[in-house]
């Protein structure tokens, strides 16, 4: 592969067109750039200095490491608090929590980062600092003797048996996560209770409660396992959400993964990056939508693959 | 007549939606007199770029001159943030506006005629739907180069296969219904089959889509402006007023509020202006639609 890297390098420029085929039609170049993509190069990211799929390799574990604490924080959370709000319907918890549902979602991502760091790090100094890790902490990672077996900073900080390094790590990503969860916290919670109502309607539940099963029993087996098979399907959707979410989360918290890096390729017109970053989304997106659909097809006996409606 | 009366009759009964629409009201007022509350200082040429005093980078604290105070670069939220508010609206509704045409057009072309014409028109929106809607809003909004046109142009394209794709199913099902086949057995032409038959009985669901969704378009768009790729600077807009708070939620060390107003001002216009939408949209869905109902 061969990268344009240096205006000094366009001194000979008519070679250059020559060679990357710039002088094509443009259907003929959509295909080059097509058949190089399948070939695994996506091109040149200007930003960090190095080809996109390297940058995509090195990015990612970042970006993982965050959705690692984050999707089960929404999931769980969602899960729980709109089993909570459907259970106490029309009392004080149902209303508390559904006016926080309004609110969550109806708050900007990037305002609730910057007034959390306001608080958590302006006001209480440097409790939950931005970025990834200390200063002290970056030494340790990128010594010779720290060995990167994942990338993922506080796994590897386990492994290395450098505890220092795995609270720092955690400690740097209480915000980013907090912030990435809130608002799709709240958008499970509303899509739970609203299933879980509808669940709790139904003739079964009547069956369970008249067989003098407990409360508990009756919403945590009966109902919320049907009520679960909306939240399945809208995992999919979640995906897309907590991208988005990275991107500017990672902004905000100065916070070195996939989304700060697409964050700076966006300003400074770093094209082909922001064209790999979507592409690679975009693979993955439609990846988890058919992992999504195999596994409602898995947890609902009544969906049956290849059958009618 | 009667449908309006019980529509107003509905929210009345619903404390939140009468809250919403306090707040859109609120907002209206807002933006229709902006130029009575926030005036343009004499011989500016674009109202929508918010005047400056002086060029220090250090926000001040509200004071009489500048009743919220100036944000990084000596910008004047109170301006900011009330010219912001035209800003938001034209986003948001210019943005719904465009988004309800192209897909009750596509959607209705898709639904009604089925066939190839089905099939071509949702393929394209597969494509568009692959992708997490914000990154390729930031991708075409790049592409077309910055500005409050190409952040509408690309939240548009980001949006309007899911709107295509409600109507289409919802036609599909009227489609069937015996009062269409009449209509066409006495002649009337596939326009007026559409026109008049098959989108007034399919089309309530997407205005509550839509009011549901214009919070999500305003968020969206102030996002991108937060990131950087959506108004030039100094425009009126509220996302880009917050990207000018990064640098100073700190403060300085005897008050680490001190430049709270520079978040916090334009920050809860958003929120509240959002929050109007999605309380409007949460209550027009209970109206409007009895089978989505909120038990």
């Amino acid at each position: 592969m061969v990268f344009v890297t240096d205006p000094r390098q366009l001194a000979n420029i008519e070679e250059i067109i020559e060679l990357y085929g710039l002088n094509a039609p443009l259907w003929q170049q959509y295909f080059t750039w097509i058949n190089e993509v399948f070939h695994g190069n996506l091109g040149w990211t200007q930003v960090v200095g190095m080809s996109v799929t390297d940058a995509i390799n090195n990015f990612l574990p970042a970006t993982l490491e965050l959705a690692i604490f984050a999707t089960p924080l929404i999931i769980f959370g969602g899960i729980w608090l709109g089993t909570k709000a459907a259970a106490n319907k029309d009392r004080l918890i149902d209303h508390a929590t559904r006016a926080g549902a309004i609110a969550g979602w109806s708050l900007p991502t990037f305002w609730l980062g910057l007034v959390l760091l306001m608080i958590f790090y302006g006001f209480f100094t440097g409790l939950f600092p931005p970025e990834r890790l200390s200063t002290e902490m970056n030494v340790i990672v990128n010594s010779a003797t720290f060995h990167r077996y994942t990338g993922l900073n506080f796994l590897d900080g386990i492994l290395n048996g450098e505890w220092g390094v795995t609270f720092d790590s955690l400690r740097h990503m209480v915000l980013p996560v907090l912030t990435l969860s809130v608002v799709n916290i709240a958008f499970i919670m509303r899509l739970m209770r609203s299933s879980m109502l509808e669940s709790l309607g139904k003739g079964y539940i009547l069956t369970a409660r008249a067989k003098g099963l407990s409360e508990r029993v009756v919403i945590n087996k009966h109902a919320r396992r049907n009520a679960m098979i909306p939240v399945l399907t809208v995992s999919g959707y979640l995906f897309a959400a907590i991208v988005n979410g990275v991107v500017i989360v990672e902004s905000i918290f100065n916070y070195k993964g996939l989304g700060w890096w697409a964050w700076r390729t966006a300003i400074n017109l770093d094209i082909s990056a922001v064209l790999g970053f979507a592409l690679f989304n975009g693979v993955l997106f439609v990846l988890t939508n058919l992992v999504v659909d195999l596994l409602y097809a898995r947890f609902d006996p009544r969906v049956r693959l290849g059958g009618g409606v | 007549m009667k449908g309006l009366k019980f529509f107003f009759f509905q929210m009345k009964r619903n404390p939140l939606s009468i809250a919403g629409l306090v707040l859109i009201v609120i907002f209206t007022i807002i933006a229709v007199f902006a130029p009575l509350i926030a005036p343009t200082p004499e011989g500016q040429f674009n109202a929508y770029m918010i005047p400056r005093d002086g060029y220090g980078s250090t926000p001040k604290p509200p004071s009489d001159e500048h009743i919220f105070g100036t944000t990084e670069g000596q910008y004047d939220i109170f301006y900011g943030v009330i010219w912001g508010t035209r800003t938001a609206f034209q986003i948001g509704l210019i943005v719904m506006g465009a988004v309800l045409l192209i897909g009750i057009f596509l959607g209705s072309i898709a639904g009604y005629f089925g066939g190839i014409v089905d099939e071509i028109i949702m393929r394209i929106t597969d494509v568009f739907m692959a992708f997490p809607p914000l990154i390729l809003a930031m991708a075409v909004t790049i592409a077309l180069g910055q500005g409050i046109q190409s952040v509408m142009t690309a939240i548009i394209i980001v949006m309007w296969p899911s709107y295509a794709r409600v109507i289409r199913g919802d036609i599909l099902a009227i489609r069937e219904e015996d009062y269409v086949e009449a209509s066409r057995s006495v002649g009337s032409s596939h326009l007026r089959v559409i026109l008049r038959h098959v989108l007034p009985n399919s089309i309530y669901p997407i205005f509550i889509m839509a009011s549901l969704d214009i919070g999500a378009v305003v968020l969206m768009a102030a996002g991108l402006s937060f990131l950087g790729l959506g108004v030039p600077e100094g425009y009126a807009d509220w996302g880009q007023m917050i990207s000018f708070a990064r640098n100073w939620i700190v403060g300085t060390p005897s008050n680490t509020f001190a430049y709270w107003h520079t978040v916090w001002i334009p920050g809860l216009f958003i929120f509240f202006f959002v929050m109007g939408w999605n309380l409007l949209g949460d209550s027009l869905r209970d109206i409007l639609d009895p089978r989505l109902a909120r038990r």
